[in-house]
């Protein structure tokens, strides 16, 4: 690939269908994972949950009216999730997708700061309406993690691929560092202490979600 | 009153028959308010569900407002989350209480019931709960509990025999906690502070009921007096 077509290479439409469609498989393939990391501390539900929502999702990927923009699909999928998801990550997902949509409306292919816009604007949405900060085990400890990631990235001028793939990586540790987190917000935290020890589902469900995304970045660059 | 004059309720709940069960309960108390459940997903297993809470809300509201209860954590989420969707002049007339599901919902139902506007509506579930302190806290500090002198004084009381075929119950209840509220000073039916809508309907009491009114701050007497009247008076239903 010449340094052309190098230059051209923003996230468009192709990816943001990619990138859903990869989330749907990802939520189907670690239904039962996610499932069993739920019913640890929580009600055992968030696999199934995830899974019907992005299910729900793929047939609607085929009424995208043409000149559709990354926006336009993440938008569908947070109403899609809001309705169909019937757990706290229902609201929590779909307000993330929503608020990021806004935050790169009308843009027909996005560039790193773009990604970063729509990582903070994603994550800000999930904390006014879950009301967690950093360390109360939830997918904030994902979600914050990434979104540091992706701005040093872009600082750095990263493209929009390794800025996402920089996103994942630190969303997938932020998983993994929720394991000795005591839960203090969502249904763990009628646990207290005994909820130590595992990982926060949500937390795990956003790690695949962007490992999708970046997944279908850099499939993307290297078409 | 007009239907339309009256709050709406919203009971969400993770439960499509703990819905339906705790609006059973509250209609028993307010039969007129449009009571409305949000249960269940969509397809009725246990969860919440933006579609039902949404629709709920727009079958509530005749136009004077909406006050939404909540069980569990996400259902407040899926509440809130179906609230950013609704049209801004829909928005400004629904309100989330946080407030016991149960305990909310009868509350807010009753004061709907005798015709409150939609922040009376959404104290009475608030205050539903915690034994009464948001009643305390619209009191001014200076007026709040007994004062320093009146703590020795001599009780004053009145004894009264309910005459109106409900007793202390619901819309009747509501009337004498509304009055009640109007005043600072501390009053008692049968010893139960008569700011606490639960408690007082709690009590149980019934047409032919004997009900002592009573206070021990003296600042108090013309409290008990109007409460006595509007007991005697069979709160309207002569």
């Amino acid at each position: 690939m010449g340094p052309i077509g190098a230059a051209a290479v923003g996230l468009d439409i192709t990816w943001a269908v990619d990138w859903v469609r990869r989330s749907a498989d990802s939520m189907a393939e670690h239904r039962i994972e996610l499932i069993t990391l739920d019913r640890e501390i929580g009600d055992g539900d968030h696999g199934e949950n995830m899974d019907r929502g992005f299910q729900a999702v793929l047939p609607k990927l085929d009424d995208l009216p043409a000149g559709s923009t990354p926006a336009d699909v993440l938008k569908m999928v947070a109403t899609t999730l809001i309705s169909t998801v019937g757990g706290a990550a229902g609201p929590l997902y779909g307000t993330a997708y929503l608020k990021g949509s806004v935050a790169i409306a009308g843009e027909a292919s996005i560039d790193a700061s773009g990604v970063v816009s729509f990582l903070e604007a994603s994550r800000d949405g999930i904390v006014a309406r879950g009301k967690a900060e950093s360390g109360d085990k939830t997918m904030v400890d994902a979600w914050t993690p990434a979104v540091d990631a992706a701005r040093s990235a872009a600082d750095g001028g990263a493209s929009a691929a390794a800025t996402l793939r920089a996103a994942a990586d630190a969303a997938a540790s932020g998983a993994v560092a929720t394991e000795p987190l005591v839960a203090r917000k969502g249904r763990a935290s009628y646990l207290g202490e005994r909820s130590a020890g595992h990982r926060d589902p949500g937390a795990q469900s956003t790690a695949y979600l962007l490992e999708a995304a970046a997944a279908a970045a850099s499939n993307g660059t290297s078409a | 009153m007009a239907d339309g004059d009256r709050i709406g309720i919203v009971v969400v709940s993770h439960s499509e028959k703990l819905a339906a069960g705790v609006i059973e309960l509250a209609h028993q108390m307010a039969p007129n308010v449009r009571i409305e459940p949000a249960g269940g997903t969509d397809d009725g297993r246990i969860g919440t569900s933006f579609e039902r809470v949404t629709t709920a809300i727009g079958a509530a509201d005749a136009g004077a407002g909406v006050v939404v209860l909540c069980d569990l954590g996400s259902a407040i989420l899926t509440a809130e989350t179906a609230m950013d969707f609704l049209d801004d002049d829909v928005r400004q007339r629904v309100r989330i209480a946080d407030a016991p599901l149960v305990e909310g919902t009868v509350a807010a139902s009753v004061a709907a019931e005798s015709g409150d506007p939609l922040e009376g509506v959404v104290r009475a579930a608030e205050s539903a709960g915690g034994g009464g302190t948001a009643d305390l806290a619209d009191v001014p500090a200076e007026s709040a509990g007994a004062s320093d002198d009146g703590s020795s004084g001599e009780p004053i009381s009145r004894r009264i025999t309910l005459t109106n075929s409900d007793g202390l119950h619901a819309r009747p209840a509501a009337e004498l906690v509304k009055l009640a509220s109007t005043f600072p000073q501390r009053v008692t039916v049968n010893g139960i502070d008569a700011k606490s809508l639960l408690a007082i309907m709690a009590l149980g009491l019934v047409k032919g009921d004997e009900v002592e009114i009573a206070t021990e701050d003296p600042a108090g007497a013309h409290a008990v007096e109007a409460l006595a009247e509007l007991a005697a008076s069979g709160f309207g239903e002569h």
